[in-house]
């Protein structure tokens, strides 16, 4: 074939290929030499990542891929970067660890730490419920007022956050249960009807009070022993207190009339499993300096 | 230079050329796939894992049906960010009776794969009836439709027949009680009090350990199995099968 002859295209004075279609010729011009050159580069860059990098897959016999030169592997990289993530955080760890709630709220150092990482915490594991900076939803207590169901010490919030509220697989969880009124027909719709206008004056809303005055009875028989006498509520039990304006799940009439027919019992997860020591901590903290805490 | 001159007869022969890119291409696909015609084994050893219960499996069904997986996926990337926010990287032992899986790194939404346990059920009930009540900033639309939906399951035997066509190992037994199972998940106390016993059984057994299934009312309405009651119980369940105190990443079959 070097033998052939030469096709030279009169116009450009290339080389064509010597195709041609209906006298259209094509020109043979040469790949640019920068082209060219990072097309060799590709390939021995294949050559030497395969040498270095995990790359040939398991051969019979071999059970695994070849892990190369550099011995790589993703799933090293990452625990060695969480491992010296958790070295760096270990010394203030360690010092929110042999803290005191309280000293870790009081000394301006731990307590800037500890405020830096739960808001971080917070942001992921709680806000979802709690609302950005604890604000709260229907359902879902705020956090940033000084009103508090079970307890609002320090103590008492790290113990909400490790043992979680109503968690199941957790013996030491804060637990009470308030009985479907309605559903379970412990009482019919008119006694709750009444109950609901009771509550209403209690918590000082526009009311019917006959209606209350007919189930005065009822409702120390039945919401005294946990709302109290007066409705103030009993923390030791998580019963809210009811004449406090503040309302967990609303304070209209069909919102308190809803929650005597059907209750409501809101879970909180246990977060002692999934959060470390020094983590809750910081929460526990956070928590408590949002607006409210005791 | 005579054998490089010799590509115009590949070019001039329309079947050769055919062949020849055949070859070419087959190379690559060979390369990945031979090694699984002769491996014992692709995923990690974990303990823990166990084929979906038939409430769990229409949840995920319904997961599927609703397009969940075009904004959040369930894969913990081995990064260090990741692993800090959502708990230990996924393994390919945790999806192995997924069909499909849903790995990805598109997150519009935050990744599901380990969300099992993280908030309360009644949590998810909320969110995914009004999600703008509980994150105003989200744009996650509204499912509060599922509520009224009645969890449709007649043909459950068969769905559970088709996944162990495909590998779950569902026992005979899984499948035969596979409607009561489901009345056990979603009403352990009433409709399917006398399944309780089997479906616990039955499931932690193929576990290998206990609590990993969870019988509850998952919607707040326990007088009607909806399909938010599917959703939740699969909702509550991913990521949490895996027991990983037993588990040893340094093993070389589980090196990655």
């Amino acid at each position: 074939m070097a033998d052939e002859i030469k096709d030279i295209d009169d116009h450009s004075g290339i080389e064509t290929t010597g195709h041609s279609w209906d006298g259209i010729k094509e020109l043979n011009n040469p790949l640019p030499r920068w082209w060219l050159y990072v097309w060799y580069g590709t390939i021995i860059w294949a050559v030497v990542y395969m040498v270095f990098m995990p790359a040939i897959p398991a051969l019979p016999g071999m059970g695994t891929n070849t892990t190369g030169l550099r011995n790589h592997s993703d799933r090293d990289l990452v625990a060695a970067a969480v491992a010296d993530l958790k070295a760096a955080r270990v010394e203030q760890s360690a010092t929110l660890l042999e803290a005191s709630l309280e000293e870790i709220e009081t000394d301006r150092g731990l307590q800037q730490f500890a405020l830096a990482m739960g808001e971080s915490l917070f942001g992921d594991n709680c806000a979802t419920c709690h609302g950005a900076g604890g604000r709260g939803a229907i359902g879902y207590p705020t956090l940033a007022d000084d009103v508090w169901l079970w307890d609002g010490t320090l103590d008492g919030i790290e113990y909400t956050l490790r043992h979680g509220i109503r968690h199941e697989g957790d013996l030491d969880t804060r637990f009470s249960l308030m009985p479907s009124f309605g559903r379970d027909n412990l009482l019919s719709t008119d006694e709750i009807d009444d109950l609901t206008d009771y509550v209403l004056r209690v918590s000082g809303q526009e009311h019917d009070g006959e209606a209350a005055d007919r189930v005065a009875d009822l409702y120390q028989q039945q919401c005294a022993s946990c709302h109290g006498v007066n409705g103030q509520g009993d923390r030791l039990q998580g019963a809210p207190n009811l004449t406090d304006q503040e309302w967990l799940f609303g304070g209209s009439r069909d919102a308190i009339y809803n929650t005597i027919y059907n209750a409501r019992n809101s879970h909180m997860p246990a977060w002692q499993d999934r959060l470390d020591d020094a983590s809750i901590k910081a929460l526990a903290v956070y928590v408590h300096t949002l607006g409210g805490g005791e | 230079m005579g054998l490089m001159n010799n590509h115009g007869v590949l070019e001039r022969h329309s079947l050769l050329l055919t062949i020849g890119i055949l070859v070419v291409v087959s190379i690559g696909g060979i390369i990945q796939m031979a090694p699984l015609m002769y491996m014992d084994n692709t995923i990690e050893k974990v303990d823990g894992m166990r084929p979906y219960t038939p409430l769990e499996l229409k949840g995920r069904d319904i997961y599927i049906r609703e397009g969940c997986y075009v904004c959040h996926s369930q894969m913990v990337r081995p990064l260090r960010d990741e692993v800090e926010r959502y708990g230990h990287y996924s393994l390919a032992a945790e999806s192995m009776y997924d069909h499909p899986f849903q790995w990805g790194s598109k997150r519009t939404g935050p990744d599901l794969a380990r969300v099992g346990g993280k908030y309360s059920a009644e949590w998810q009930v909320d969110h995914l009836i009004d999600p703008r009540a509980l994150v105003p900033e989200s744009i996650m639309p509204p499912y509060a439709f599922l509520m009224d939906k009645k969890l449709r399951y007649d043909g459950i035997e068969d769905r559970l027949r088709t996944e162990r066509l495909v590998g779950v190992p569902y026992s005979d037994e899984m499948i035969e009680n596979a409607k009561g199972h489901i009345l056990a998940q979603a009403d352990p106390n009433d409709k399917g009090f006398d399944y309780y016993d089997s479906l616990m059984g039955l499931y932690e057994a193929e576990a290998g350990r206990e609590g990993t299934v969870e019988a509850r009312d998952w919607d707040g309405n326990p007088d009607e199995i909806t399909e938010m009651d599917a959703l939740v119980a699969y909702l509550q369940m991913t990521g949490t099968l895996v027991d990983f105190s037993t588990y040893e990443a340094d093993d070389l079959g589980n090196r990655r």
